[in-house]
């Protein structure tokens, strides 16, 4: 039977504010463990929340971004529940009333667009961490993270494979860090996700059902964590089974998910609105001064790369996949006054490539636009073949200079004296009399290998088009 | 000294007359004689209070002090005191040590008054006697075999038996004007979020309000103008203007229109105690106020709609209370869940437990909108026979409990009985209105409380109206005989 996957994400971004959603206590990562947790995140006896302003403004440049409405009132619910990393024995969240709601996205898939609906992202404060690692029989509890803001982003059952989800996930990705409301860092757990994927037969129109998994921190375990978790439902339903209502732990080292708890053992949340929180109320001037504040979209960006540039569609959403890569590009263009297809094809190219395998971070860079710019501009001016920049590129990214220095110490200077090359071709020609027989005989497909041979006794320096142009001439004889 | 004013306590200590060390000494000894009588104070504070004393006499020596520095005070134990155990009359809370002060016990400080100690309480604010309290019962001083109300039943018995001049109190159902009114002294209800909830234990967050209990209605508008004020630090403060609830103490109550609903004079009213409340009427009536019966039609529906809203929020708030970080935890848990429930089962009483138990059901999937959402419902209809009475009326008055002190473990085992108690206060705190009692008169010998209850951020006005009574009337003025 052919299978039709559904999947649903809950994407929970930490936002990028210095303290806590309901205290004043200090988001950085790493401390030691409970020496950022005030009395309030410490949850003792008597303590109050109060909202973190910032919060709000973020929450609400996602929603304008998705163009989601941004609700004019929300309320803060408690979701109540034991355990030692909840001090207070609840968690503050939205529940009925968010402060995000229905919006949408984008995503490309194989070149194609398809539109994927969010269904709410509402605003809650993070637990602490339990460590069951480094305390004999005993476990630890680090409060640091206990009331960090976290912005909760709900899909619609939208995506169809692990590779919709993807695309997803990476734009989300991408759009919390063009607003500048999140770092995005997933190692550190700033952005992460649980997975709601079920199967149904091809054609049905009723969902089957899903099964959650839980805290996914990385595109590569997301991906991972789906597949392996479909494989197991469509075996299950194969075999005559029926798939569980579940919350799934994925095990990375094993990769595998496992049952963490039932519906029927699901937690009774006893949802109630937070007593200690006044309803938020948003006023249509703040979110006209907030729209006013809002950066160009991914979206923007990416038809004006291709109307502005005449970039195809995948280069245009691989250049404005994050705001510092697509603000690289634009500046290289500008900088070395070349055309635009040759500048993204040498971003998204040799330099992607390099930062991929080094896994950094276009700000990480080791060519800056200025050194990428005048290599780009020897190109543009003949100085040097795209085939020798390659070289140039890669002595720049080893620290050895300028594209000019380099070009100058190497002798990389392309060859564009019409009597030198002329020398050359004589000289391939003299050398191969065998294949100039068979050319002038009609095998044309030769051509290609005296043009190999000039360009391999020039060392690659000799001007390709002029040995082209050259060459002809002197076959014909 | 302990039948003095505020305001002749604080004139003489301006005066010199005598130090604020000497008051201190004065009271702390009171304390020590009498209090194996009543079981007011949960922790007498002495040394730190001789400390505060010291430094209030600097400030009064060199011309920095408040109107209240130097005068002694006795803070509800919900309060929380930095380095000061804070039990809220739990085991639960017997080893917590506060590391910071509630903001009304800062302001307190600030202002220069010296904390005498801290009040019984039923736990965790949770009664109407007072017996709940993990530090035994608290007895009235005018009946030491009977209850002294609460839930600040130790902070108005300290008052009444003038341990302390002035005290603090809160009241979620009628916790500071039921024991008033049972003990004889004043006490005073709030608006909701005028006084500052940081750092006062939570018992229902919606309904909890922090107030002063005094003497008369002029200490109490001298204490609520130190505990009053806008606090940042609680998002359901009201940012009103400071302002002197001193000032409009002597005004006329010459055409001020009194409503009188009939739901507070109906069944369950005792005689005497309705006989005690029409004198006060007249009084008033003689001052040149004019007498309109009204109505409060959602006031039958005040305890049941509490009952539901009250335990719900105390079952989320009292869930820090886990073993995990503070307070009881039971010895050698097996597991988590061994720690859970041994840690609660034997660090809460029973009264705490039952509402707990109430309002983890009410919230319950499936019950919530029978339950919870409906009493929300019911609440603003209670609140909106208020916002009508006061398109008519400016006060509203009625007697402040149904009857006079009971008797010490008369109530307990019929927890409906004791809850009715509370029937005239309730719809006050459901409401968020302020709500003042006063004493008004006594029967065999047990003091009747009158209630009266002012529109949002009426206070200054309750505070004339009583300040008015007491100027006609010298009930407030007497001492339980054991205490004079």
């Amino acid at each position: 039977m052919a299978w039709e996957v559904v999947i649903g994400l809950e994407i929970h971004a930490q936002l990028a504010t210095n303290s806590k959603i309901f205290s004043g206590a200090s988001t950085a990562y790493g401390a030691p463990p409970n020496t950022q947790a005030c009395a309030v995140d410490l949850g003792l006896p008597g303590v109050l929340p109060v909202l973190n302003e910032k919060v709000v403004r973020m929450a609400a440049k996602f929603g304008l971004a998705i163009g989601a409405p941004v609700a004019p009132r929300s309320v803060f619910a408690r979701k109540n529940y034991f355990y030692p990393d909840l001090p207070k024995g609840y968690q503050i969240s939205q529940y009925e009333l968010p402060i995000v709601n229905k919006g949408q996205i984008q995503i490309e898939i194989d070149g194609k667009e398809k539109t994927i609906g969010i269904t709410r992202a509402h605003l809650e404060e993070d637990a602490g961490k339990s460590l069951h690692e480094d305390f004999q029989g005993l476990s630890g509890i680090d409060l640091n993270r206990t009331g960090t803001p976290l912005l909760e982003i709900v899909s619609e059952p939208d995506m169809r494979s692990p590779k919709e989800a993807i695309a997803y996930m990476k734009k989300i990705h991408s759009l919390v860090r063009y607003l500048d409301i999140c770092d995005g860092n997933m190692q550190e757990g700033s952005f992460r996700c649980d997975a709601n994927v079920s199967v149904r037969p091809q054609g049905q129109k009723e969902f089957g059902t899903r099964s959650e998994l839980k805290n996914l921190n990385s595109f590569r375990f997301v991906e991972r964590a789906i597949n392996i978790e479909i494989e197991r439902q469509i075996d299950l339903l194969e075999s005559g089974g029926t798939v569980r209502q579940e919350t799934r732990l994925y095990d990375a080292d094993k990769n595998e998910t496992r049952p963490m708890r039932s519906k029927e053992e699901a937690n009774d949340y006893r949802y109630f609105p937070d007593p200690d929180l006044l309803p938020l109320l948003i006023e249509s001037e703040f979110l006209e001064q907030i729209k006013a504040e809002l950066p160009e979209l991914p979206d923007d960006k990416k038809q004006r790369f291709i109307q502005q540039y005449g970039l195809s569609l995948y280069d245009a959403s691989g250049l404005t996949s994050s705001r510092e890569l697509a603000d690289y590009f634009e500046e290289i263009v500008k900088l070395s006054n070349s055309d635009a297809k040759l500048c993204a094809n040498w971003v998204m190219g040799d330099l992607a490539a390099l930062l991929n395998k080094n896994n950094l971070e276009i700000t990480d860079s080791k060519v800056s636009t200025i050194q990428l710019a005048a290599m780009l501009r020897r190109i543009s001016d003949k100085t040097i073949s795209g085939k020798i920049a390659k070289q140039v590129f890669e002595a720049m990214w080893n620290g050895e200079g300028d594209a000019d220095t380099i070009i100058e110490k190497r002798g990389l200077k392309q060859v564009t004296d019409t009597g030198a090359i002329e020398k050359l071709i004589d000289e391939v020609i003299v050398n191969n009399p065998k294949q100039l027989q068979d050319y002038r005989d009609g095998k044309e497909k030769l051509f290609g290998f005296f043009v190999g041979q000039v360009m391999k006794v020039s060392k690659g320096k000799a001007n390709p088009k002029q040995v082209n142009e050259l060459l002809k001439k002197k076959l014909e004889g | 000294m302990h039948n003095k004013t505020l305001a002749e306590l604080s004139h003489a200590l301006h005066q010199r007359e005598y130090s604020s060390v000497e008051l201190t000494r004065y009271f702390l000894e009171r304390i020590e004689r009498l209090d194996t009588q009543i079981n007011s104070f949960i922790s007498v504070t002495a040394e730190m209070a001789l400390a505060q004393a010291q430094a209030a006499d600097q400030r009064l020596q060199s011309g920095n002090a408040s109107p209240l520095t130097g005068i002694p005070i006795a803070h509800k134990d919900i309060f929380c005191t930095e380095g000061v155990k804070t039990s809220c009359g739990s085991k639960m809370l017997d080893n917590f040590i506060a590391p910071y002060n509630a903001t009304v016990v800062e302001k307190c400080h600030t202002a220069g008054l010296v904390m005498l100690g801290k009040t019984n309480m039923d736990e965790f604010a949770m009664g109407s006697s007072n017996e709940t309290s993990f530090y035994g019962p608290v007895k009235n001083p005018w009946d030491t075999q009977a209850v002294p109300g609460g839930s600040s039943g130790g902070a108005v018995a300290a008052v009444a038996a003038r341990l302390a001049p002035v005290a603090t109190g809160t009241d979620t159902g009628g916790s500071i004007r039921q024991p008033a009114a049972l003990c004889g002294i004043t006490g005073l209800k709030p608006t909701y979020g005028l006084v500052s909830r940081y750092g006062m234990i939570a018992f229902a967050s919606s309904l909890d309000q922090g107030g002063p209990i005094g003497d008369n209605a002029k200490d109490v508008a001298l204490l609520l103008n130190v505990i009053a004020g806008f606090d940042e630090r609680d998002s359901t403060s009201l940012n009103h203007p400071q302002e002197d609830y001193t000032a409009h103490l002597n005004d006329s109550i010459a055409g001020l229109k009194i409503g009188l609903p009939k739901e507070f004079f109906g069944e369950g009213l005792n005689a005497e105690v309705g006989k005690i409340v029409e004198a006060a009427i007249k009084e008033l009536e003689q001052a040149g106020a004019t007498l309109h019966e009204i109505e409060l039609p959602h006031t039958h529906l005040s305890v049941p709609v509490y009952y539901i809203i009250a335990p719900a929020e105390c079952s989320s708030n009292l869930s820090r209370y886990d073993g995990v970080r503070f307070g009881h935890r039971c010895e050698n848990p097996q597991d988590l869940l061994d720690l859970y429930k041994r840690s609660r089962a034997q660090g809460f009483g029973a009264e705490v437990k039952r509402r707990i138990m109430i309002g983890t059901y009410a919230l319950s999937a499936g019950y919530y909108d029978a339950y919870y959402l409906k009493a929300q419902q019911i609440r603003r209809l209670i609140s909106n026979d208020f916002t009508d009475a006061f398109k008519q009326v400016d006060v509203i008055l009625g007697p402040t409990s149904p009857t006079t002190a009971f008797k010490i473990g008369e109530k307990v085992n019929d927890p409906i009985s004791m809850y009715l108690s509370d029937i005239n206060t309730i719809s006050v705190n459901l409401a968020g209105l302020p709500g003042l009692s006063i004493p008004a008169g006594f029967v065999n010998q047990r003091p009747v409380g009158l209630q009266l209850i002012g529109n949002y951020l009426n206070e200054a006005r309750l505070l004339n109206v009583a300040h008015q009574y007491q100027q006609r009337t010298d009930w407030h003025r007497q001492n339980p005989p054991k205490f004079l």
